[in-house]
């Protein structure tokens, strides 16, 4: 897995120059330049043109770049993948995922256009967002369809439409479709990603869904709005008791190989294999929490 | 790229530009250009509108714009919409690519 983290993917709607400009400020880990849901129909091309521009002019920084295309089927998806992978995001965004075979569809349109601009095959990484019961069920498939994809994520919105339910503030309805899809992105050895949440005034609510579902394992979420941005890292941040408590672990798991022996233990308790993986992950994530430090909004 | 139809992209929106293209009968791109930043960018912002529809071919059009603040960036893809929504056409071309 890479070493990326992507705790907070800000949604950034492509047809707004003034939100394009500014989309780096505000601190999120990744950057989602979004041709699909939020450019009204008439304007599919403007947007194209202007995240194109604004890729191969502006600077990001070490901002994570990604694109949501159009759904392939749609016939506007082929026209964003020509025009965006020449503008070399970091990852292009897949909406509606509902099988591996649109993963693997996409991908051979996205290496074809590599191939054509002379882009080093392989260097567009993918991800797919599944947003349909068929989705989820497929889910699996989808995680080890294509070595590009860096993670898979969840679309709420069209996945309770597709249930005939709609959204609850406490996420009932997205439970199966939360586990699957961390389960199979953590089998396929990817990130899963987990949906938006719309009410950017619920700011209580919005960390009560954060802190269950990176209690689930998702790795981050994307978001909406940069005022989401700080308390999704705080979320995702490890607490002092946690990090105080992971350290212990590995000095104990330290002094125990010093010794040659292969069993640790702590204030009594035996440390096994897992116990270390777990805190070596939540050190890990500290550190690299720390070289990425939230900008005031 | 000829110019056929009028064709128009952008907002007024702060950061954006409208760019609104029509045919022209003589050869020559004819720009009128109002702008919140006139004094400062004016002749950059005519300079990119001009490059952009080079780029694309466009040898005669009028071209009217009138911007809010747009970033080069901005202007060249306004330019670009516009150009292509004016030749009623979605044969589109990417030539530029990312270097990395």
């Amino acid at each position: 897995m890479s070493g990326r983290l992507r705790r907070s993917m800000l949604f950034v709607p492509g047809n707004n120059p003034g939100m394009i400009r500014d989309a780096h400020i505000y601190g999120s880990d990744s950057i989602m330049f979004d041709l699909e849901d939020s450019v009204a129909i008439d304007q599919k091309d403007a947007a194209r043109f202007l995240v194109y521009k604004a890729l191969t002019t502006l600077h990001y920084g070490s901002k994570e770049l990604v694109v949501r295309i159009n759904d392939l089927t749609t016939g506007l998806g082929i026209k964003d993948l020509e025009a965006i992978v020449r503008a070399r995001p970091d990852v292009i965004r897949l909406p509606k995922t509902e099988t591996a075979q649109d993963v693997i569809d996409c991908e051979r349109e996205i290496e074809r256009i590599e191939r054509e601009a002379g882009i080093p095959v392989g260097s567009t990484g993918m991800m797919a967002a599944i947003e349909s019961a068929i989705g989820v069920l497929n889910a699996k498939e989808i995680a080890f369809s294509s070595k590009r994809l860096i993670g898979i994520a969840l679309g709420a919105e069209d996945y309770v439409t597709d249930l005939k339910t709609t959204r609850s503030p406490e996420g009932i309805e997205l439970m199966f479709a939360r586990g699957m899809i961390v389960n199979a992105a953590k089998a396929a050895g990817i990130m899963a990603l987990d949906t938006v949440y719309s009410d950017v005034n619920n700011e209580e609510g919005f960390i009560a869904e954060a802190t269950m579902i990176r209690k689930m394992g998702f790795d981050g979420k994307s978001i909406i709005n940069p005022r989401q941005v700080a308390p999704l890292h705080a979320v995702f941040t490890p607490s002092e008791r946690d990090l105080k408590k992971a350290r212990a672990i590995m000095d104990a798991i330290a002094e125990a190989n010093a010794r040659g022996s292969g069993v640790a233990s702590l204030n009594g308790k035996m440390i096994d294999k897992p116990v270390v993986a777990r805190a070596q992950y939540l050190l890990d994530l500290y550190e690299r929490s720390k070289s990425m430090p939230v900008e005031e909004v | 790229m000829k110019i056929i139809t009028t064709g128009v992209a952008g907002t007024m929106e702060s950061s954006d530009i409208i760019v609104r293209i029509e045919p022209k009968e003589t050869n020559g791109i004819e720009l009128e250009l109002e702008s919140d930043v006139m004094q400062q960018f004016g002749k950059q912002i005519e300079k990119v509108i001009r490059e952009t529809l080079d780029e694309l071919g466009v040898e005669a059009a009028y071209v009217n714009a009138v911007d809010k603040g747009a970033l080069d960036c901005t202007v060249a893809a306004r330019t670009m919409a516009a150009a292509y929504r004016a030749a009623n056409s979605t044969d589109y071309v990417f030539k530029e690519v990312t270097k990395k």
